[in-house]
Formats: structure tokens, C-alpha cells, sequence
């Protein structure tokens, strides 16, 4: 007999929108990434490339073109013709303008950050001035026949390269008149010549415009003479995006066959000035089309139709092996998107447009430890709750009892009430829900199942009372002494329903007290992002999980760390556990261990046991195999504080219920792979 | 023709020239990267301990040098005079040539074994070389070395100053490259790359990864560096070709990714320009990879066998390839095979023996998977391939190939047969027997038979009846087979068909006690057929196919058999595995004698009456030549190679060679050749080493393949007229030659180019003394006044010399012109031309 009884649950659908585009923001070192549904991303690359905010998604919102001006203003652009700013504080539009030039397909900040240009079907290049609070329509360069797929400003914002079907121009800002006109070849195979898009370009410092385009070509021109420097075949089918790196001596080209390759200029000889652009390294991290790149001054990133977002590390610039020069490859949100009601033994996934209701199977059966075991009752699909509206589903949670669901999109909060009898399900919404003025970010229920925490802006979190039968009430608004901007992302409430902590976008761990609603502490701010937080039930200690891997512990009682995590931070983390790749996401407990913390990413699952021994980097960090192996005696003595299991891959979701069962939501790459398109057709030698 | 140093043992035999054991013929020559002239037009290669010199539009071989005694390793053009070449070799010894004339100019002795050789334009006095770092302890490590050549004029000098550039490298040549105007060179081993720079005296290494998920397999192969740009090129055991670049920088180097190949890149070469890279492996496919990209590639396909060797020509004309099968092809720029040098295919088995082409001479054994070749070892050419199996050769790990067994001709060389089989598993067995027809027409052998399972198991042994075509109309073909039977099969009418045609059918089935037949052949008349089964040998009349009498010699299986030639044909002679030679009388029926020799291959001599026969004791294979009428060998050679004998085949010669011993006065009819287990083709000679090397016929001027134009014919008459005047002394030797012809003195004095003679006054006493020999000669004595004769007469006399010449020439430029051009001078405009040819056009020099 094993530790646990596992559940092992692959029924959760999750299908994760695929990547349409990126913008890197050297100035901030953050990415922000789009996705095909009108999601919008952040991932902050200081903090070990954590998915810091997320904007859901929206029906009619179809990102295009996204760009950073002025280092953190984060403006998009779609086929909706809007061009809208977001807020990354409130998490959501801030505002949207019509371009009135039909679907937009491009757009670009100049390099003081203070116009923007927006490429548009109908042909014209328009300007928009970039205000402090907002975006105003300047003018609009000469317009032309054919849609603008892209373009790209020169570093000295004086001129703008464009890409259109079949031609690049070059317009000079100034006067908004086309001053070059490139015709670029056509598909040379077939009867009819296919039209040729440009996918992409770059104008470089030195008037080099480099252009991407369907026939599966990057190819340099001089933009003063209109003349090729140099062609590059790369792929037989398009080659859809391309991006530059700050020392303009790298490009990264992505192409529909889901290649990634690496262009670097080089010195012909060594000592003379004459270099030319050497393909490179080529990567085949995607399986379908890569939609966007980006290089950072370390990495090469793209994301693709397979909803990978994958970072590549240039070797030669990361110095020294540490977080930074590790391929990584994000396919998931670093979000919970299950909620468990361990009471009620039901799983709650949160879809963009909907959520389902499951219950666990059970079995009647023991076994050995590594046993399957037979299901005596298989998992239930109990209910389908579909959003209303256009919005995408932001947050949701079920009560430990399961017999309230809560879920938020941008702008609304619902809440229902779920009658379990005897196997049949009756669902009624709340209809009275207080109307909140601010969104919510995140959604909590207490342990038993009398209130619900929302996530707000501004630092705040709403505390909603539930009442029976289905009716609820606003009861108190919590709000930081510091008066944050910043919204909630994290929530977690103790047992005994006396403590309540929250996270906000800055980083801020706020403790309140649920008996007197007010503030009782702060955590001493850390300098990376809280990706995960849970109050131990017993000791009502806060654990906090940090982007770099970091753990803490937090005594609420006595406002400071406890002794077990000052010894963590004297003795230090293990170096194999410091260069794991993605953060953790959920922490739980056992309340018949006091001493065990259950915590797990995407890729492991680990209980950390606070009464044995920290590792150091001379042990081995996955050693529960090993231990297996010898005698019991010399396991006590080889044992260490993390039992890490990767048996589960890649885990969505672990959390433990009552009677020492384990629930572990699993989503296998492969399922995803089968429910995308085929991809591009390509020989295979040996096929 | 190789020479080897190895000199019979046996003490007894006094012979005044004893017999030694020489390597003929068809040497590898893929064992080095070949070289080009500069002008491309000819081809240098090294070829076992030679360096042959071929000329590129006529494939022809134009000089050998012989020099090295050991494995010539590397060749390379003097980089400071295009005419010379130097090479290097196992023998520790580097040899400067002048390739034009095929002369050696000057040897440097190093003293280690050289592996690689290679030569900068910029270091005039200093070459680098590939040694063994230890002769014993380090077997397997290798280190770059430069040696400084010492300037003196002795021809033999010693080079001892030699300073390590780079330790623990590959041996092979290809594993090794030198960049752009000599700023760095690049090796490869294992899974490294190391670069040395020479400014800056550091060395950087660069390491990969054995292997990846992926299933690469990183190894490095070879390696090759850019003419022109800082870009190194190297080749992988997966089929990946990798185009480093920035690697002066340590950390910021970075490289792309060329694959094409889908087994191990065997070589890489640059274009002079650097424009295009080619590759090659065991596709056999020359690939061009344009401007170091993956997308502009062109490939030349079907080249016959693993590529492994490319060279470029300095003028960029040219490509070659050196392949597995013994073969160099050029290729021109273009990508179209323009000329091929094929030399002795050397498979790894050669299961159908030695065979004798009667029509012409030639040596035929197993080529090209499923090819018989046909190879003349007088001009040491390959005349042709035959495609016995005519099926596509699909190369592949583990795939079981139709494979050549057998091969047999007729005694006039009309028929040939041949048997091939393919063998799955034990049980799984495909035969086929082939006869192939000589058709006069279009002088190559046509396929008349296909015989489909011509026994149950392995045909051990076919023979034709050697008839007088003419006399007994019925050409007779006999197999023997392991399911104990021997099959006849004549060739028959088929009247059933409305074409009158020829066939081959089984005309008798025989068998002894169902023992599985191993042997068959008939006697000299047609008239006997022995065949033998184990232990016994039987023999049947052939007229009638009646058994006749057996012979066995217990316990002994019979091993070969052959019968008598000539004067011996009463006797048949067979060897046992147990290690007997008897001989037995088909007269008396009984055994005549037997000796205790455990024979490997018995080989008659189809000229005469010997019969040659090679045994083996623990070490080394001994060779025994006798006549069947008496039992004592009459030329016993001991030791002739190390290895064993796989079979030998005596070669009638085409002109009896007037040998002046008595004791190998068998070998003036016919040349015996033998092959070893290792596929070295020996034979004897009874030839000093000294009279060997001096080669047979120089060819003094090469002739030059420009095009014949009137204004050439002018311009070449001036430069006739100029050489003869410089080389007067060149065109007595022309004469001379052919008047003293038995004085190496003088051939050496004339041939050897001025600046290594030694002094004129060491030479002379040994010229003159040579004149004074040949004095009963009265010839001789007008050669000297030529030679004594003034400038002038000389002039006049070289001028009318070309008038001779050119009025030979008369014909055949123009007869060239017409063929080419179509345009025929009409008799006017001939005689305009000659006109102009007499008139003194040495202005033209002046200008």
C-alpha cells in the first residue's frame, strides 16, 4: 500500500489557443504574447519568465499586431480595425479606437515611443500620436493599392519599410510619400505565379530593410537603390515572422513549417569590415506554423500555432549555466485552472467559454503500491456551464462542499448554486449578485463554504457572504494600507477562517484578518513573483512560492519568517531544484502531516518534509527511486527533505482530499497535438 | 608495379637473376586525394608506391613516378612552381618531382612514417606533415608537424628540423585543412575540432556532443576550410555537413547545418573560388552545395560506388572523385562526368577466380557488385564491365545482393558462362546460370541462356569442352554441383521457334553415389571429362557419357584436379585436402606419383606442359612449377607471400619475353598471376629492381591537345624552331636513344634536367666511357659527331627534321579540322598556307 491513492484524471479537454504574436520590451524585460482567441500574456523575463498577467480573451477580439511604447504601455491591434491600449494593472482594454482603415494587420511604435503606425487592409499607413492617457489619430501616409501586411519603422524614425503583397515600400514620415517601390519575386512554380505576401520586415540602422515573404525567402534589400543584397531560401512553404535583436547583428525568422532559424551577421575575414548574414542554427521546436518571434538580448523566442511559447538561449550570450540557459517551452498557463471541492469529491475545469462539473471515480479495491487499480465507478460529467457573452471565463472556483461555483469574466461575476441529490444536478444561479464596480481576478471560497473572496483591482478583495438557499450579499471590501495599484492575482484563506492572504501584481502579500476585516501584516516583499500561496492548516503558517524557485514560510501569528525558512535561506536550495523549469503553482497540505508540504509544477510533484534534512548540492535531488532500493536503514539515512515524483506529466493539477487520496489532473502533450490541424506536409527521409 | 624487396630463399637455387615476387597492376588509386595540374591537364594520383601522372582529356597514364618504397600517402603541387610536385610516404621520405618529365628532382628525408603532407604558398621553405607521435606507445596518436627543407643542392638531404603545431590528431589527410592564406588550420578527430591560429599562436577546441534524441551521430569525418572567407567546413558520421564560422572567438562561434547525406560525408572540398562546397559518401552521389546553403544544391547521381576523395583544379574546371571501386572520375564544373580512370576492381571477395579472356588476353574476375570486369594488365586499364546480374545495386546494410560465383569461357572465347546466386537463408538458395554469346558485331557478349536453378545446391565448378570449334560443332558446357550431380549442357537448335535460334540445354545428368560433385574439367582433346566427387575422381567419355574408370586416393577429398597439356596429356593430376599432389596415368589407370604438398591451387599453363602449383605450410605459401611426367619440380619458389593464395592464372604474353635463365624459361610464354586473401594481385619478374625502375619508353615531349589553327600551325612552327635550337642537344638524345641504347649512363645524363646533374666534370668520364663501349658500333660513332656538330648545321638539319614532321602533320591536322569543324581547306588555301608556314616569321618573336 502506497502513501496515496491517486486519482489520475485525463478527462480535462484543455485545449490552450495558439500563439499569433509577440512584442519584447527590452526596456522592461517583459514579453507580452497574444493568442488566436484574444488572449493577451505577460510574461516577465526578470522573474525567470513567469506568465505574470494574463487579460482573457474575448470573441470578437482577433490580435494582429501587439507593441510596447515607451518601455511598458502595451498597445494591440486586430482585424476588429480597433486599436486599443491595454491596462495592465486593471487587467483589461483600457480603451480602443477605430482605425478606419479596416482589418489592421500591422502596427509598429517608432523608437522614441511616441507614434504609432498601423497598417491597415485598405492600403494606407496611418499615424497615431501617442498621448499620455491616451492615442489620437495624426495623419495618414499616401495610401496604396493593396492591404499593409506589415511594416517597420528605421531606427531613426524617419522612414518606415512596409510590406505589402507582392512589393515593399519605403515611406519617408515626413512628408508620407512613398520613396521606393520594391517589387519582390513571386512563386516560381505552378501555372499562374502565386501572389507573394511579405510577412514581414525590418529595417535596419544602416537602411538594410529585411523582408520575409510566402515563397519561403528572407531577403535583404538596399532601401536608397531599391536593389537585393542577399536571398535566403529557408523554406519551401512561408516564411511567416521575423525579428531583430537589439545589436542588429542577429535576426530569427519563423517558419509555417514550424522551423525556427537564426541569422547572424558575420565577419568575412577577421579584421575587415565586411560581414555578411550566415543562416545559422535552425531549431524545430514547433510542429505547426511559428506566428511570431521574438529576440531578447539572451534567447530567441517564438510562439507558434501549437500554443508552445519556446525560448531558446543564444549559448554564446548567456553566460555561466544557470536559469537563463535552459531551453524552455511553455505550453501551459502558470494559473490554476482547476478548482477541487474536496469535500464533494468534484473537479471544476475552467474553459475559456465554459466550465464542467466532474465527479471522481472511486474504486472498492486495494492494491500494492504501484498498482492500478480497477474503477468501480467511473468519473462523472455532471454539468456544462456556459458563459454568457462575449468574454472569456477570467477566474472560477467551487466551494470545498461543492455546492457553490463561482466564475468572472472581465466585466461580470456569477455565482450558482449546485444541488447534488442522488446523483442529479440542479443548478441555480445567484441572480442578485452585488455589483462590483472592478473586475475580478481571482475567486475564493472559505473552507466552509459561508463566504466568497474576489480578487480586485487596486489591491483590494471583496468578501461576499453566501447564504442559503443561493442568495448572497456584499459584506466587507479589504484594502491594503499601502493602497496598491496593482491587482490580486492569489488568494488563499486558513481552515479556521481567520486569515486571509492575497498577492497582488507588485509582488505584495497582504494578510488579513477575517475576524476584524482589516489588514494584520505584510510580507516583507520579495524581489521575485509569488507564483503560488497556501496557509498551513494546522499552524497557520503562510507558504509562499516564488518565480525563482524560492520557498518561504511565513508565521502570521508571530509577522515574520519561521525558523524552518530561515534555515532554508542559511543552508540554500538545491541547485537541481533551483533549475527547474516552470514555476509552482498550487501548494497543499496534509493535515495528518504536519510537517509535509505538497507542492507541484507542470513537470513534478513534491512533498517537501520539513523534519528531514535540507539537501546540498552534492546529493542527489531525485533520489526516491534510489531510496527504493535500499534497506530501510540506510533510507533514513540518505533521505531528504523533497520527495519529488514524475510519474504524472504534465500536471495541470494536484491536490489532496480527505481519507489520504491524491487527485493529479494530467494533460498530455500528445492529446493536444491530435486536436490541432495537420501540419504543413513535409518529406521525411526514410518515409 | 610495385616492387617488393622480398628475394627467394631457397639456398640451393644459383640463378644469375633471381625470380622476384612484384605487385602488378591496379594499385589503389583512391588512397590519396588526387591533384590536378595547374592548366588541368593532367591528373596526379597516388597509386600504392606511385605516383601516376594521367592526362585528363584522354584518361590515358602519361608518366609513373616510381621512387617511394613504401605507400605514398600525399601529393601536392609545389606551390612555388607549378611544374613540380612534391609527395610524401610511408617510407619517411617527402620526393619533389618534375611531373611533366617524370623525373625525380630531390628527396628529403624526414625519418618517421608520413601520413598527410601539406604545403602553403606562402611558407617557401617549410612543409607540414602528419607523423605518429611514438612508433610503439601510442599507436593510435598522431601529431601535426612543420619541417623546415633545407636548401641544398645534394638530391638527398636530410630534414630534421621539425616543431609540432598541433598533438593528438587524425592520421588521415582529409581530417586535416588549412584556412585561408595559411592563417589557421582546422583539425578534426573524434568529436572536436581544433583550430590553430598561427599569428596568434593559440589554439581553440570545440567540442559537440556524441550523440543527441535526435539519433545524430556528431563524429567528425573530415574537414575542409574556405579559400577565400574564415569558414570551416566539416563533415559528419550522421550525413551532416557543418559550416563553422567566428570560431576565433571561443564562446561567440557559431555554425549552420547543410544535410543531405543520409550515411557518413567521406570528403569535402571547396571550389578554388569558395563559391560552392562539394560532399560525397556512400551514395554515391556528388553533391554541390552553392554559397554554403541548404536550398541550392546540385547533385551528380549514379557515380557506381562510394565517393572517397574530392579534389578541385586550381583553375576550377575540374572536379575528381576517388571511389571505392578503384576509380577516378572527372567531372567538370558543371556537374557531367567528363572521363573516368579505372583501375583493378578490388572487391572483398573474389569468388569467381582468375580467368583468362582468350579473345583478348585479358583478366577477368568479379567487378562491380554483380559485374564481371575485364581488365588488361599490360596497360593496367580496365576494357570493360560486364552486367552479368543486370539488376539495380541497392546499397543497404544487411541486404543480401545477387551475387557473381562463376565464370567460365570457351576455349576460343565465343561463350562465356557465368553462375550467380543469392542465398537468404541456409535454405533459401536462387540460382542462376548465364550464357552469354560473342557477338561479333557489336564485340561484346550478348545474353542467349538464362538456366534457372541449374542444380538443387551450389554449383561448385563449371568448364567448357576445349574444342576445335570448327571440328565438333557442338559447344559443350559441364557444372558440378553440391546435389551431387554434374549436368552437360550443348547448345541446340530450338526448331519449335519460327526464328531460327540457338540454345543451351541439359543434355546429360551424371552422378557418382550421389556424392556432392566438386570438381570437373576435360582433358586437352574434349575427348575425357573427369569429374570428382569427395574422395573419388571419376572419368567419363564424352561421346558417349559413359564411366570409364575412378581414381581415389583415401582419405584424401579431392581438392583440384586438372589434366596434362600437350606431351603429359595421358596424366591427370588432383590435390587432396589431407595434402596430397598425385598424378595419375589415364593409360595404366593407376596412380604414377604422389608427393606430400598441401597444394592451395593448382594451375596449369594452357602453353605448355607445367603446371603450377601453390601450398601452404603454417606460414607463407610456397610455389612449385612441374611437368606432369616427372615427379621433381623444376622451379620451386618458397615463400611468395605471406598471406595465402587464393588462386592464380597463367596469361599468355603477346610476345614470348626472352627470359636468360634456364630455370624460368617457363615463364617466357606466359605470365603466372596470383591473388591473395588481402586482393594483391602479384606475379613474378625476373627483372633486377634497378632495370625495373628505369622506366621502359619516355615519352619526352607530351603532346599538346591545342586546337590546330593556321595561325597555331605558324606560331608552332616558330616555337619548334626556337626549341630545337635551345634543345639541341634533346633531339640528339632522341637519336641517340634509339642507337645506344644499352648505356643507362648516357640516358641518365640526358633525361635527368640540368640543375641536379652533378658537375660535368664527374659526368664526363663516365660519358665518354660510355660512347667508347659502343665503338664496334659505327653508328655510334656518327651520334658523337652529331653531337660535335656546330650550331648552325644543327639548326639547318632540326629545320628540315620539321619539315618531315610537318609534312606528316599535313594530313592529319587538317583531316582533325575536318572532322571537328567540317571545314576543308580547299588546295589553293593549302598551298597559300604552306607558303606562309615557309616564310621566316621570327619577327613575331621579337614582338
Amino acid at each position: 500500500m502506497g502513501e496515496f491513492q491517486v486519482h489520475r484524471v485525463r478527462f480535462f479537454a484543455y485545449m490552450p489557443a495558439g500563439i499569433r504574436c509577440l512584442a519584447h520590451s527590452p526596456r522592461s524585460a517583459r514579453l507580452a504574447l497574444a493568442r488566436t482567441d484574444g488572449a493577451l500574456e505577460v510574461y516577465n523575463f526578470a522573474a525567470n519568465y513567469f506568465q505574470e498577467k494574463g487579460i482573457p480573451g474575448h470573441e470578437t477580439r482577433t490580435t494582429e499586431a501587439l507593441c510596447w511604447a515607451t518601455g511598458d504601455r502595451l498597445f494591440g491591434a486586430g482585424l476588429g480595425g480597433d486599436v486599443s491600449e491595454y491596462d495592465l494593472e486593471k487587467l483589461r482594454v483600457k480603451y480602443s479606437l477605430d482605425g478606419f482603415g479596416g482589418p489592421i494587420w500591422s502596427m509598429a511604435a517608432d523608437p522614441s515611443g511616441t507614434q504609432l503606425a498601423v497598417g491597415c487592409e485598405d492600403g494606407s499607413v496611418k499615424l497615431f500620436q501617442v498621448l499620455p492617457d491616451k492615442i489620437q489619430f495624426e495623419r495618414s501616409l499616401d495610401r496604396q493599392k493593396g492591404r499593409i501586411m506589415s511594416l517597420s519603422w528605421h531606427p531613426s524614425g524617419t522612414r518606415i519599410a512596409v510590406g505589402s503583397i507582392d512589393l515593399l515600400r519605403v515611406f519617408d514620415v515626413k512628408s508620407g510619400h512613398a520613396i521606393q517601390r520594391i517589387l519582390v519575386d513571386r512563386h516560381p512554380q505552378g501555372l499562374y505565379r502565386r501572389e507573394c505576401v511579405v510577412w514581414s520586415v525590418a529595417f535596419l540602422s544602416d537602411g538594410t530593410i529585411v523582408s520575409s515573404d510566402s515563397v519561403g525567402k528572407v531577403q535583404f534589400w538596399d532601401s536608397e537603390k531599391g536593389t537585393l543584397l542577399e536571398t535566403h531560401p529557408v523554406s519551401s512553404s512561408a516564411v511567416l515572422c521575423l525579428a531583430v535583436s537589439e545589436e542588429e547583428d542577429s535576426i530569427v525568422v519563423g517558419t509555417s513549417e514550424g522551423a525556427v532559424y537564426q541569422f547572424q551577421l558575420l565577419p568575412v575575414k577577421w579584421g575587415s569590415a565586411e560581414s555578411k548574414w550566415v543562416r545559422t542554427k535552425p531549431f524545430q521546436h514547433h510542429t505547426h506554423d511559428v506566428r511570431a518571434v521574438a529576440h531578447s538580448a539572451t534567447a530567441l523566442i517564438s510562439g507558434g500555432l501549437d500554443a508552445q511559447l519556446v525560448i531558446r538561449p543564444l549559448m554564446e550570450r548567456v553566460h555561466g549555466k544557470g536559469y537563463d540557459a535552459v531551453l524552455r517551452k511553455f505550453t501551459f498557463p502558470h494559473r490554476r485552472l482547476v478548482s477541487c471541492a474536496k469535500k464533494a469529491r468534484l473537479l471544476l475545469f475552467q474553459f475559456p467559454q465554459h466550465l464542467e462539473l466532474w465527479r471522481l471515480g472511486a474504486t472498492d479495491s486495494a492494491g500494492k503500491d504501484g498498482d492500478i487499480l480497477p474503477v468501480s465507478r467511473a468519473p462523472e460529467h455532471l454539468l456544462q456551464l456556459k458563459s454568457k457573452g462575449p468574454e472569456h471565463i477570467c477566474c472560477s472556483c467551487i466551494s470545498l462542499c461543492g455546492s457553490w461555483i463561482a466564475y468572472a469574466t472581465t466585466s461580470r461575476l456569477h455565482l450558482h448554486r449546485v444541488h447534488l441529490e442522488n446523483g442529479s444536478v440542479r443548478v441555480k444561479r445567484v441572480s442578485k449578485v452585488p455589483k462590483l464596480l472592478c473586475s475580478a481576478h481571482q475567486l475564493l471560497c472559505s473552507a466552509d463554504s459561508t463566504s466568497l473572496f474576489v480578487a480586485s483591482d487596486q489591491g483590494a478583495v471583496h468578501v461576499l457572504k453566501l447564504l442559503e438557499p443561493g442568495r448572497c450579499g456584499h459584506l466587507q471590501t479589504l484594502r491594503p494600507n499601502s493602497g496598491s495599484a496593482q491587482a490580486v492575482y492569489l488568494l488563499t484563506a486558513s481552515v479556521d477562517g481567520d486569515w486571509l492572504a492575497a498577492a497582488s501584481g507588485d509582488w505584495e502579500i497582504n494578510v488579513y484578518s477575517l475576524r476584524h476585516f482589516k489588514p494584520h501584516c505584510t510580507v516583507p516583499v520579495y524581489n521575485c513573483a509569488v507564483t503560488a500561496l497556501a496557509i498551513h492548516p494546522v499552524t497557520n503558517n503562510l507558504v509562499i512560492a516564488h518565480s525563482d524557485q524560492q520557498v518561504f514560510e511565513f508565521s502570521i501569528t508571530d509577522r515574520e519568517y519561521t525558523t524552518w525558512s530561515r534555515k532554508v535561506q542559511q543552508h540554500g536550495l538545491h541547485k537541481g531544484w533551483l533549475e527547474r523549469d516552470t514555476p509552482i503553482t498550487h501548494i497543499t497540505f496534509n493535515p495528518k502531516q504536519p510537517a509535509h508540504i505538497l507542492l507541484h509544477d507542470t513537470y513534478m510533484f513534491c512533498i517537501l518534509d520539513k523534519s528531514l534534512p535540507l539537501p546540498d548540492d552534492a546529493t542527489q535531488l531525485m533520489n526516491q527511486t534510489t531510496l527504493k532500493q535500499l534497506s530501510e536503514k540506510a533510507r533514513r539515512g540518505c533521505a531528504h527533505a523533497f520527495k519529488i515524483c514524475k510519474k504524472y506529466q504534465p500536471l495541470l493539477f494536484v491536490d489532496l482530499l480527505e481519507e489520504g487520496s491524491l487527485v493529479v489532473v494530467e494533460r498530455p502533450l500528445m492529446d493536444i497535438k491530435t486536436q490541432l490541424p495537420p501540419p504543413v506536409q513535409q518529406k521525411k527521409f526514410g518515409t | 608495379m610495385r616492387v617488393r624487396g622480398r628475394r627467394s630463399r631457397s639456398g640451393k637455387m644459383v640463378a644469375p637473376q633471381p625470380l622476384r615476387v612484384v605487385r602488378c597492376g591496379g594499385s589503389k588509386l583512391s588512397g590519396a586525394r588526387a591533384a590536378f595540374s595547374a592548366d588541368a591537364k593532367y591528373l596526379l594520383c597516388a597509386s600504392g608506391d606511385y605516383v601516376k601522372v594521367y592526362s585528363t582529356a584522354t584518361e590515358k597514364c602519361v608518366h609513373i613516378l616510381q621512387g617511394h618504397t613504401n605507400l605514398v600517402t600525399g601529393i601536392q603541387l609545389n606551390p612555388q612552381n607549378h611544374m613540380q610536385l612534391y609527395s610524401c610516404s610511408l617510407d619517411g621520405t617527402i620526393k619533389l618531382w618534375d611531373f611533366t618529365d617524370g623525373i625525380l628532382i630531390k628527396t628529403f628525408v624526414v625519418g618517421y612514417k608520413l601520413f598527410a603532407f601539406y604545403m602553403l604558398a606562402g611558407s617557401e621553405d617549410s612543409v607540414f606533415i602528419i607523423i605518429p607521435k611514438n612508433d610503439e606507445d601510442f599507436l593510435d596518436w598522431f601529431q601535426l608537424v612543420s619541417v623546415k627543407l633545407p636548401k641544398t643542392p645534394d638530391q638527398e638531404v636530410e630534414a630534421k628540423e621539425l616543431s609540432l603545431i598541433l598533438d593528438d590528431i587524425g592520421q588521415w589527410p582529409k581530417c586535416t585543412a588549412f584556412g585561408r592564406e595559411g592563417e589557421y588550420v582546422a583539425s578534426v578527430r573524434g568529436l572536436h575540432l581544433l583550430v590553430y591560429f598561427f599569428k596568434k599562436k593559440k589554439i581553440n577546441r570545440f567540442s559537440l556532443s556524441a550523440t543527441s534524441k535526435k539519433g545524430a551521430n556528431n563524429y567528425f569525418t573530415c574537414v575542409a576550410c574556405h579559400p577565400k572567407e574564415d569558414c570551416i567546413a566539416s563533415g559528419h558520421k550522421d550525413g551532416k555537413i557543418r559550416l563553422w564560422r567566428n570560431f576565433n572567438h571561443k564562446r561567440e562561434y557559431t555554425f549552420s547545418t547543410l544535410h543531405w547525406h543520409h550515411d557518413v560525408v567521406m570528403d569535402l572540398a571547396f571550389s578554388v573560388e569558395g563559391t560552392s562546397l562539394l560532399s560525397g559518401g556512400v551514395e554515391s552521389v556528388l553533391v554541390q552545395w552553392r554559397d554554403g546553403s541548404d536550398y541550392k544544391k546540385e547533385f551528380l547521381p549514379r557515380l557506381g560506388s562510394t565517393i572517397e576523395h574530392i579534389s578541385a583544379s586550381p583553375d576550377g574546371t575540374f572536379y575528381c572523385t576517388s571511389h571505392t571501386e578503384n576509380k577516378i572520375i572527372i567531372i567538370h564544373s558543371s556537374l557531367s562526368v567528363s572521363a573516368v580512370i579505372q583501375g583493378l576492381v578490388k572487391g572483398s571477395d573474389v569468388k569467381t577466380g582468375l580467368v583468362v579472356d582468350p579473345r583478348t588476353k585479358a583478366l577477368v574476375l568479379n567487378g562491380k557488385p554483380g559485374h564481371l570486369q575485364f581488365y588488361c594488365l599490360q596497360t593496367d586499364k580496365q576494357l570493360y564491365n560486364l552486367d552479368i546480374v543486370q539488376q539495380e545495386y541497392i546499397h543497404q546494410i544487411g541486404l543480401n545482393q545477387v551475387d557473381l560465383v562463376k565464370a567460365a569461357f570457351s576455349a576460343q572465347g565465343n561463350w562465356l558462362a557465368t553462375v550467380e546466386q543469392r542465398e537468404e537463408k541456409e535454405v533459401e538458395l536462387e540460382l542462376q546460370m548465364k550464357l552469354w554469346n560473342y557477338d561479333e558485331q557489336t564485340q561484346s557478349f550478348t545474353l542467349n541462356t538464362r538456366i534457372n536453378m541449374p542444380h538443387e545446391d551450389h554449383v561448385t565448378a563449371l568448364c567448357f569442352r576445349d574444342t576445335d570449334e570448327l571440328e565438333d560443332g557442338t559447344p559443350t558446357l559441364v557444372t558440378a554441383g553440391n546435389d551431387g550431380r554434374f549436368k552437360v549442357w550443348v547448345l541446340v537448335n530450338d526448331s519449335d521457334s519460327e526464328k531460327p535460334s540457338m540454345g543451351w540445354s541439359c543434355d546429360f545428368v551424371g552422378s557418382y553415389h550421389n556424392y556432392p560433385a566438386t570438381n570437373c574439367c576435360f582433358s586437352e582433346d574434349g575427348s575425357l571429362l573427369a569429374v570428382s566427387f569427395e574422395e573419388t575422381v571419376t572419368v567419363w567419355n564424352s561421346d558417349t557419357w559413359d564411366l570409364i574408370c575412378t581414381f581415389c586416393h583415401p582419405p584424401g577429398r579431392i581438392q583440384n584436379l586438372c589434366f596434362g597439356r600437350l606431351s603429359c596429356s595421358k596424366y591427370l593430376l588432383g590435390t587432396t585436402d589431407c595434402g596430397f599432389l598425385c598424378c595419375w596415368n589415364l593409360l595404366s589407370c593407376a596412380l604414377e606419383w604422389s608427393a606430400q604438398l598441401n597444394v592451395m591451387v593448382l594451375q596449369p599453363d594452357p602453353l605448355s606442359e607445367n603446371i603450377a602449383a601453390v601450398s601452404r605450410l603454417l606460414e607463407g605459401s610456397d610455389l612449385f612449377v612441374f611437368k606432369p611426367n616427372e615427379p621433381r619440380p623444376f622451379c620451386i619458389q618458397r615463400n611468395v607471400c605471406r598471406e595465402r593464395v587464393q588462386c592464380a592464372v597463367f596469361i599468355p604474353r603477346d610476345v614470348p619475353d626472352s627470359i636468360g635463365s634456364e630455370k624460368h624459361q617457363w615463364l617466357s610464354r606466359s605470365q603466372l598471376y596470383f591473388l591473395t586473401e588481402t586482393q594483391d594481385l602479384l606475379t613474378f619478374s625476373t627483372k633486377s629492381a634497378e632495370e625495373r625502375l628505369t622506366p621502359s619508353s619516355r615519352q619526352l615531349a607530351v603532346e599538346e591537345s591545342l586546337p590546330m589553327t593556321p595561325f597555331s600551325l605558324l606560331l608552332g612552327k616558330h616555337r619548334h624552331q626556337q626549341q630545337s635550337k635551345e634543345n639541341a642537344d634533346l633531339d640528339t638524345a632522341v637519336v641517340q636513344s634509339h642507337l645506344a641504347q644499352g648505356s643507362p649512363a648516357v640516358k641518365e645524363l640526358l633525361h635527368t634536367s640540368a640543375h641536379v646533374l652533378p658537375s660535368a666534370s664527374f659526368l664526363c668520364s663516365i660519358f665518354i666511357n660510355s660512347v667508347l663501349i659502343s665503338k664496334e658500333n659505327k653508328s655510334a660513332g656518327e651520334v658523337v659527331d652529331v653531337v660535335e656538330m656546330d650550331s648552325e648545321k644543327a639548326e639547318d638539319e632540326s629545320d628540315e627534321d620539321l619539315e618531315l614532321t610537318e609534312m606528316e602533320q599535313d594530313i592529319n591536322p587538317t583531316e582533325f579540322l575536318g572532322e571537328i569543324t567540317e571545314i576543308k581547306l580547299s588546295k589553293s588555301q593549302e598551298k597559300q598556307l604552306r607558303k606562309i608556314r615557309r616564310m621566316d616569321y621570327s619577327w613575331v618573336a621579337a614582338l
